[in-house]
């Protein structure tokens, strides 16, 4: 008993010194289980998220858009392999780890359970679902535990560049006809208030939070990041004449921050439950893709065995 | 001959244009992560390549078309793609051995373009030589491991060459433009392609221990802008919003 709390007080003396923890490392048993729920969860999230994105790749309406978000989405798929190896340095395979997602067991981004219904959409993803995700993975580059922050490190860099052309299509649509901007206009107003939901529930009512902060693996909380994606999109929306969906919103100038509505924590829970619009047919896809992919992946195996009882022969 | 240099170019940005639209339906569905970001990487090479091909066959048309103009706004009767590309994904062996059976055309055909008198082509084809390889490489090996993998992968394989290889004929048909365009140097002579098409075909399907299916009744028609019901389909859906909105930039 004594050794491990010995061994508790030396791990938490090398987070506080800012070393990182690495996968040969002593680490608490709800330290690991905390980071395999968060960095598969993530893991989960780039892979289901490339459906509502993918929604758009046949029905880009030019040539330059159709491969940038090709290219995006295949990012995105990219982020999902490297958190799936994170994962793996803590002693879970990814079949197991996808299994969970499959199963319904593992959770995965809620912002990806509403449908992509315009062309704006995939310009407001960009914009506000990335860049509500690089809030959090800005801090990630820094968590403790340091095959997850190196993978956040190269996540981020393009992540900041998915940011920017959403931005650039949303600010395209703006200044385009009528018709464009109304798209553009109706594409915030449905992704706002999702997007903040991503930052989760507020600090109140976060309960893994305090001890994800002396971890280090959260260096900032839910509604600090929340008020600084606010802050900074509301001067975004600004430039390219767009209206912010809230009527609450206001610049405090005591504060130096804008405040804002009342989040409907009802639909939020909503869609965690397996309720939002699209829960169903996101997992329905992901295990389809699975077992329509089955004797794919077992022939490749079985002609890997082949090969290599070939070559020993 | 700058009508035949617009036909022809657009023929091949078509093939890759419509075959890219196609393996982008699977962005999100493959069988295996890296196979998703695989396939993605191949549609956005098709992708490339084609948009070169089409800005390039705007300018020699000479009436202002951008690569935009001509994916967007042509009707199913004025695209020149091969049936080959514009067939259903089907299951992960017909996907792969559509691309096969493609890239065993497309790389010897952009090794050729590499010395064509038309400098713009042979540039075009220097970008492209590299990922060609890569695609047949890819392909190759797909092909040779659902063959030579298990009894599903096999029957799938073998289902799929029996069912496209009447749309392999295509591919080496020939006609005045195409005639044209070899007698100035620019196309490469067909049947040397149709060479190295039959004898890379023949080394991966006999490693892959599959049948090469008898040369019988081969489609055509759609380098004359005769295509199957499917091509309506892959336009409407590619063009709808841009259709829509008229004159719009995006």
């Amino acid at each position: 008993m004594t050794e491990v709390k010995n061994l508790e007080e030396l791990f938490q003396a090398k987070i506080d010194a800012e070393q990182k923890i690495e996968p040969k490392d002593w680490m608490p048993d709800a330290y690991r289980k905390n980071l395999i729920r968060q960095i598969s969860q993530h893991a989960h999230s780039e892979v289901v998220g490339m459906l509502p994105e993918g929604n758009w790749i046949t029905r880009a309406p030019s040539l330059k858009r159709k491969a940038i978000l090709l290219a995006k989405v295949q990012d995105e798929a990219g982020h999902g392999l490297y958190l799936y190896s994170a994962v793996e340095t803590m002693g879970t395979s990814r079949e197991q780890t996808i299994e969970d997602l499959l199963s319904g067991k593992a959770k995965y981004s809620s912002i990806f359970n509403y449908p992509t219904l315009s062309w704006a959409d995939i310009g407001a993803i960009g914009w506000l679902v990335d860049g509500a995700a690089i809030m959090n993975q800005v801090m990630l580059c820094r968590t403790s535990y340091g095959p997850y922050a190196r993978a956040m490190v190269r996540i981020c860099k393009e992540e900041s560049f998915h940011q920017r052309q959403g931005y650039e299509i949303m600010a395209v649509l703006a200044k385009g006809s009528p018709e464009q901007k109304e798209m553009a206009q109706d594409a915030l107003n449905r992704w706002w208030w999702p997007s903040l939901m991503m930052f989760g529930p507020t600090d109140a009512n976060s309960p893994h939070s305090a001890q994800s902060m002396k971890w280090k693996i959260k260096r900032q909380s839910n509604d600090e990041l929340r008020q600084t994606f606010i802050d900074r999109t509301v001067q975004q929306a600004e430039v390219i004449g767009l209206s912010i969906p809230d009527p609450d919103l206001k610049w405090n100038e005591a504060s130096q921050h804008y405040d804002w509505g009342a989040i409907d924590w009802t639909e939020f829970n909503n869609v965690v439950a397996g309720n939002g619009p699209c829960n169903k047919e996101r997992l329905a896809a992901r295990n389809k893709a699975h077992n329509d992919g089955t004797w794919v992946r077992e022939a490749a195996l079985a002609y890997a065995a082949k090969k290599a009882k070939r070559k020993a022969a | 001959m700058s009508n035949a240099l617009f036909t022809y170019t657009l023929r091949l940005a078509d093939d890759l244009l419509i075959l890219s639209q196609r393996l982008g339906e699977w962005c999100g569905h493959g069988p295996v992560l890296e196979e998703d970001i695989a396939l993605t990487n191949r549609a956005l090479d098709h992708l490339g390549e084609a948009r070169n091909l089409l800005t390039y066959a705007g300018q020699v048309e000479g009436k202002g078309r951008t690569e935009d103009d001509l994916a967007y706004l042509r009707m199913e009767r004025q695209y020149t793609n091969v049936k080959l590309v514009e067939q259903p994904n089907g299951d992960y062996a017909h996907t792969m051995v559509r691309s096969f059976l493609f890239d065993a055309y497309h790389l010897p055909l952009m090794q050729a373009l590499l010395k064509s008198t038309d400098e713009q082509l042979a540039a075009i084809a220097g970008k492209s030589v590299k990922e060609a390889t890569y695609h047949l490489r890819a392909s190759s090996e797909w092909i040779i491991r659902f063959g030579d993998g298990t009894e599903e992968s096999h029957q799938r394989a073998q289902a799929a060459l029996d069912n496209l290889w009447t749309y392999t004929g295509e591919l080496f048909e020939s006609d005045a433009v195409l005639e044209e365009m070899t007698k100035a140097g620019i196309a490469p002579d067909i049947a040397a392609i149709k060479e190295s098409w039959s004898k890379t075909v023949d080394q991966v399907l006999s490693e892959a221990t599959l049948k090469r299916p008898a040369d019988a009744f081969m489609m055509t028609g759609g380098r004359k802008g005769l295509h199957s019901e499917h091509m309506g389909f892959i336009l409407a859906e590619m063009q709808h919003v841009t259709r829509a909105y008229p004159g719009a930039e995006w």
